[in-house]
C-alpha cells in the first residue's frame, strides 16, 4: 500500500500548495483592490484609526484637527475649530468621503503617503502609533476673516480669492453661502448623509467652492485682456493712444448693435483708451476685439492662463474665451459677455499677470507639509505659469489700472497712501436675474503684495448710478487687501 | 501481505525532551499572542493571561505525561503542533468575544477552553484504553452501525435539534453535540476494517466493464450502502461539508486498499454528477455554485440567505490584512459574521497576515505529513489504511473549510479543525489525534527481536 499511500501524501500536499498560493493571491496581489472595495466597512473604522495630520494656516491658526477619543469604535474624530470660515479650504472629512485639501492631501494627512514611508519605518521600530502629516495653508488668517466679513456684509452669494502676484499663494478663499465642516465630519453615517443630502439640494449650493468650481462671465473686467491684447499688438500704443467710441458699436450680420452700459455716450466718440477704461465703455473695446479678430483675443487669453487645467491643488474649472462664432460674438466675448466663462480664481490671476510684471504666477495653496516630527516633507515652491504680456505692457496696464481706481468706476477700492489698481465688471446674466457684480485688482503698483478678484452673484442693480461692481464688489477688495497690507 | 516484510523505516531515539521543549514552546507563542490581543484591545496584558497559560500548559503537561507512559515511541512533533493550533484558536475566540461586536455574540473563550480540557482527557483516555490500534480492527462492523446511527441521530424526534436552520444537533437538556463529528471516525474506522479484509477480492475478482474493472456486488455492497446512507442524511440535513468531506475520505481509501486509479476516476465521476445533480434538485447548493463564481457580484452580495455577504467579509479582511496583517486585537475581523467558528481562517488572516497564515497552513501540512510518515511506516495494512484514511481526512477538512472561506472552492459549512469554536469537532478531532498518536507509537517502536537460541520463535511485544 505505501505506493498508492505516496501519491495521497502527494495529493495532500498539492491540496496544502493550492491553499497557500490563493491566500497568496487574496493577500498580496488582491489585497489592495479588496481593501478598497466601498463594501469593505473596515475603511469606515480605519478612517478614524490614525491621528490624522492637522491643517492650520500661516503655520499658527488650527483649521482642521484630530481629538482622541475613549471608549469609542472611533479613536480619533476630526475637529474644525474656525468652522465655516474655512469650509472651502479644508473641506469636509465624512465617513466615505471627502473634499478640497481633506481630499487632495487625503494619503498625507493620514500617512499613508509613500513621501512618509521613512517616518512609518521609524515609528514601527520604536513602536509609536502612524500620525498622519500636518498640511499648511498659505492662507492669510486676517485677509480670511475681512473677505468673508465683507462679503457676508453684501448678504449675496459670492467668492473672493486672493493672490500674493510674486508667488502665487492663495491668500484668502471665501465662498458664500458655506456650511460647517463639522457637521458633514462626524462619524454617524445617517446623520452626516442627511446633512449631506440636505446641503446639495439646496439650490444656493453651498457646497461650491465658488472661487475653482465653476465659472461666470467675466463682464467688464474682461476688458484688461482686451487691452493687454491691443497694447501687446503694437508696442508704440499706451494709454493715451485714443480709439473709436461710438455711442452704439454696429455688429456685422445682426440687427442689433452693442451700445455702452445704460445707453451712454463715451466722450466725444474719440477718447484715449484709459478713458475707455476708467469709464469702462463697451463699444471701444468690442471695437478693439473685432479688430483684432478671435484668434489674437484667444491667444491672448490664453497666455494669462485660461483652459490651463490646474490644480491648486483641488482640481479648477476651466476657463475660456468662447468657441469660435462670428465677429458680433467676438465684439462681446471681448467684453467679457456671451460664452466667455471664467472662474473667479482665474480672474484674480489675470490681475496677479499684471501686477508682476506680465509673469501669472501658478496659483497654490498648500504652503508646507511637515511630518509629526515636524521634518518638512514638502515645501511650496513658486513656479511661473505663463507670460502674459511684455513687462512693458504690464506696467501701461498698471498705469491704466490705477487710474480706474482713481478716477474712475472703482473710486471706492481707494486706500490712503497706497496705490491700488483695479476694474471693475458688471456682467449681465442669461436668466434675467440681477447682474453679477465684479472687481479685480492689486496693491500696491509698484510693488504688489496682493491681488484680488471678487464676484458678488446679482450683486449690481439693473439700472443706476450705483449700478455697476463697483459699487458692491470694490468695497470687498479693498478690505482684503487692507488685511494683507496691515492697514 | 508484503509491506509486512518490509523493513519498516526508523526513527529509533524517542525524542521524549524534544517534544517537551516544543510543547513548552508552543504554549509560550499562545501566552504571548494572547498578551498582544490584550495589549491591542485595553492597552494592558490581560488579567487572565496567567490562568489561560497556565490552564493551556498544566493540560498539555498532562497530555504530554499520558502519552510518555503510554505511547512512549509516539511521534513528538503532533501534540506540539495541535497544541500550537488549539491555543490560536483559543486566542482568536478571546479576541472576537471581547470585540463587543453583535456578529460575535456566540465566541467563548470559555467554553472553548473548557472542551479543549475535556478534548485533552479524551485524548488521554483514548491512549488509556487503546493500547492496540488492532483492537479496532476487530470492531469493524459496529464502528460502522455506530457511525451510521451517529449520522441518523439527528433526525429522531426528540433528540434531534434543529439550530440556524441545519438539523445536525442532538441535545441532551443545555448540552448539545454535532454526532456526524464522531460518526466521521467511526465510518473510517469501519472503512479501514473493511477494505484490508476484502481489498484482495476488490482488487482481484470482478467483471470487467469497458475499461474499469468492477468489483463483485456483494464485495462492495456493505461499503456502498453505509456510504450511501451517511451521505444521503447528510444531504438532508443540509451539511453539505460533511458529506463532501466522507466522500473524499471514502474514494481514498479505497483507492490506497486496492491500488485501484479507477476508483479515483469513480469518484470523481460519482461526485460531479452528484454534485450537478444537487445543484439542479437543491435550490441552496445551486446558489453556492451562484456565489463562487462570482463572489462580488452586488445581487448575490445583498442577497439575504445563501448570498456572498459572508464571503466578501472575509476576503475583506484577508485583504485588510495583507501580507504583514494588521497584528492581534488591531483588525476588525468581528465584522465578518461568524469568524468564530467557520471563518475563523479569514479573521486569523486579517490580523496576522499572509506571514501568520503561510505558517498556519505549514503547520496543519506538518499534523497531516506526520500522519502520513506514521501510515507509511506502520506494520499491518489495517493501521496503514487507518492512519492513511485519518491523515488525509484531516488534510480534506482543511482544504473543504479553508478553500470554501478563500473562495477557492464553493464553501460548504465545516469547522476549522482546533481552531473553530464548537466542541464536538473539536472532542472528534483530539481522539483522531490520540488515534494518530497510537499508531505512531506502534510504528517506531523498535521491531521485536528475534531471540537467537529458540530458532523461529518470536515475541509479539504488547
Amino acid at each position: 500500500m505505501n505506493g498508492t499511500l505516496k501519491r495521497v501524501a502527494v495529493a495532500c500536499l498539492a491540496m496544502f500548495a493550492l491553499l497557500m498560493v490563493n491566500v497568496n493571491v487574496l493577500q498580496a496581489v488582491r489585497a489592495e483592490g479588496l481593501s478598497s472595495d466601498a463594501r469593505n466597512t473596515r475603511n469606515y473604522y480605519d478612517r478614524y484609526a490614525v491621528e490624522r495630520g492637522r491643517i492650520t494656516a500661516g503655520g499658527k491658526v488650527i483649521l482642521a484637527q484630530s481629538r482622541e477619543q475613549k471608549n469609542s469604535d472611533f479613536r480619533f474624530v476630526r475637529e474644525y475649530p474656525e468652522g465655516k470660515l474655512y469650509a472651502h479650504v479644508t473641506g469636509f472629512f465624512s465617513p466615505e468621503s471627502a473634499s478640497q485639501i481633506e481630499a487632495s492631501r487625503n494619503k498625507l494627512l493620514d500617512g499613508s503617503s509613500a513621501d512618509l514611508l521613512l517616518r512609518r519605518s521609524i515609528d514601527l521600530f520604536t513602536g509609536e502609533p502612524t500620525r498622519g502629516a500636518n498640511v499648511d495653508v498659505t492662507i492669510n488668517p486676517k485677509a480670511q476673516k475681512a473677505a468673508y466679513d465683507a462679503l457676508r456684509e453684501s448678504g449675496k452669494r459670492g467668492a473672493v480669492v486672493a493672490l500674493d502676484p510674486k508667488t502665487g499663494a492663495i491668500l484668502a478663499m471665501v465662498s458664500l453661502p458655506t456650511y460647517d465642516p463639522a457637521e458633514l465630519s462626524g462619524t454617524d453615517k445617517g446623520t452626516v448623509f442627511k446633512r449631506y443630502d440636505e446641503l446639495a439640494a439646496d439650490k444656493s449650493q453651498p457646497l461650491l467652492n465658488r472661487n475653482i468650481d465653476r465659472t461666470y462671465p467675466p463682464g467688464s473686467t474682461f476688458k484688461v485682456v482686451t487691452a493687454a491684447a491691443f497694447l501687446e499688438d503694437d508696442p508704440s500704443r499706451d494709454g493715451q493712444t485714443v480709439v473709436d467710441a461710438p455711442q452704439v458699436l454696429d455688429l456685422p450680420n445682426t440687427t442689433a448693435g452693442l451700445p455702452n452700459y445704460g445707453g451712454a455716450a463715451c466722450g466725444a466718440g474719440q477718447v484715449p483708451l484709459v478713458f475707455a477704461l476708467e469709464k469702462s465703455c463697451n463699444t471701444p473695446f468690442g471695437k478693439i476685439g473685432m479688430e483684432l479678430g478671435y484668434e489674437r483675443m484667444e491667444e491672448q487669453a490664453e497666455k494669462f492662463g485660461m483652459g490651463t487645467q490646474i490644480g491648486i491643488p483641488m482640481s479648477v474649472a476651466k476657463s475660456s474665451f468662447g468657441a469660435k462664432e462670428d465677429q458680433a460674438a467676438v465684439a462681446q466675448a471681448s467684453i467679457g459677455q456671451r460664452s466667455n466663462q471664467m472662474t473667479p480664481l482665474q480672474m484674480a490671476m489675470i490681475a496677479a499677470g499684471i501686477a508682476n510684471d506680465g509673469k501669472v504666477m501658478k496659483p497654490y495653496l498648500v504652503n508646507k507639509v511637515t511630518d509629526a516630527k515636524g521634518d518638512s516633507i514638502e515645501e511650496a515652491k513658486p513656479e511661473e505659469l505663463t507670460e502674459a504680456v511684455s513687462s512693458d505692457t504690464a506696467g501701461k496696464l498698471r498705469q491704466m489700472m490705477v487710474s480706474v481706481v482713481q478716477n474712475g468706476t472703482a473710486n471706492l477700492a481707494q486706500i490712503p497712501g497706497v496705490e491700488v489698481g483695479g476694474k471693475t465688471g458688471t456682467a449681465e446674466t442669461a436668466d434675467g436675474k440681477p447682474p453679477h457684480a465684479w472687481f479685480i485688482s492689486f496693491a500696491p503698483a509698484e510693488n504688489p503684495k496682493v491681488a484680488v478678484a471678487i464676484i458678488v452673484e446679482s450683486g449690481a442693480a439693473n439700472v443706476g448710478a450705483e449700478a455697476t461692481g463697483g459699487h458692491t464688489a470694490a468695497p470687498i477688495g479693498k478690505a482684503v487687501m487692507e488685511a494683507v497690507l496691515n492697514k | 501481505m508484503s509491506e509486512v516484510a518490509e523493513a519498516p523505516v526508523l526513527m529509533p531515539a524517542k525524542r521524549r525532551a524534544a517534544q517537551l521543549a516544543m510543547l513548552a514552546f508552543a504554549v509560550v507563542i499562545v501566552m504571548a499572542a494572547y498578551a498582544n490581543v490584550g495589549l491591542a484591545l485595553d492597552g494592558q496584558i490581560p488579567a487572565g493571561m496567567l490562568t489561560y497559560g497556565l490552564g493551556l500548559g498544566g493540560l498539555m503537561l498532562a497530555a504530554y505525561l499520558v502519552l510518555a507512559k503510554f505511547a512512549p515511541w509516539a511521534d513528538p512533533l503532533i501534540l506540539p503542533l495541535v497544541t500550537l493550533v488549539n491555543g490560536l484558536g483559543l486566542v482568536m475566540i478571546y479576541r472576537l468575544e471581547n470585540s463587543g461586536s453583535k456578529l460575535q455574540a456566540g465566541a467563548s473563550a470559555t467554553q472553548q477552553i473548557i472542551m479543549t480540557g475535556i478534548g485533552v482527557v479524551l485524548f488521554a483516555v483514548t491512549l488509556i484504553v487503546l493500547r492496540d490500534q488492532r483492537m479496532l480492527q476487530r470492531m469493524t462492523y459496529t464502528a460502522g452501525l455506530i457511525g451510521v446511527l451517529l449520522l441518523i441521530s439527528p433526525l429522531i424526534p426528540g433528540l434531534g435539534k434543529e439550530i440556524n436552520g441545519a438539523r445536525i444537533w442532538i441535545g441532551f437538556g443545555p448540552a448539545t453535540i454535532q454526532p456526524a463529528e464522531f460518526a466521521k471516525i467511526a465510518l473510517v474506522i469501519f472503512f479501514a476494517g473493511y477494505l484490508v479484509a476484502k481489498r484482495d477480492v476488490l482488487a482481484l475478482a470482478g467483471r470487467r466493464l469497458l475499461f474499469i474493472d468492477l468489483p463483485r456486488a456483494r464485495d462492495l455492497g456493505p461499503v456502498l450502502i453505509t456510504w450511501g446512507v451517511s451521505i444521503g442524511v447528510l444531504v438532508l440535513q443540509k451539511d453539505l461539508g460533511s458529506s463532501l468531506l466522507l466522500f473524499g475520505g471514502f474514494v481514498i481509501m479505497l483507492y490506497v486498499a486496492t491500488q485501484r486509479t479507477s476508483w479515483v476516476l469513480i469518484g470523481v465521476l460519482l461526485f460531479v454528477g452528484g454534485a450537478w445533480l444537487a445543484g439542479q434538485l437543491f435550490s441552496h447548493v445551486g446558489d453556492r455554485f451562484d456565489v463562487w463564481l462570482d463572489p462580488g457580484n452586488q445581487a448575490y452580495y445583498d442577497r439575504p440567505f445563501g448570498g456572498s455577504f459572508q464571503i466578501m467579509q472575509g476576503l475583506f479582511g484577508l485583504g485588510a490584512g495583507g501580507v504583514m496583517g494588521t497584528g492581534l486585537g488591531q483588525g476588525h475581523p468581528e465584522l465578518i459574521p461568524l469568524a468564530f467558528s467557520d471563518f475563523i481562517f479569514p479573521a486569523t488572516g486579517e490580523e496576522i497576515g499572509l506571514t501568520g497564515l503561510m505558517a498556519l497552513l505549514m503547520i496543519y501540512a506538518l499534523i497531516v505529513q506526520r500522519g502520513l510518515r506514521t501510515s507509511l511506516a506502520a506494520r499491518d495494512p489495517f493501521s496503514k489504511l487507518l492512519a492513511g484514511g485519518l491523515s488525509f481526512t484531516l488534510a480534506w477538512q482543511v482544504f473543504i473549510i479553508v478553500g470554501g472561506v478563500t473562495n477557492l472552492i464553493p464553501l460548504t459549512g465545516l469547522v476549522t479543525p482546533f481552531m473553530s469554536q464548537g466542541g464536538s469537532a473539536l472532542l472528534a478531532n483530539w481522539i483522531l489525534i490520540a488515534l494518530l498518536v497510537r499508531m505512531s507509537d506502534a510504528a517506531r517502536q523498535p521491531p521485536p527481536q528475534a531471540i537467537q537460541n529458540e530458532g523461529m520463535t518470536q515475541v509479539f511485544q504488547r
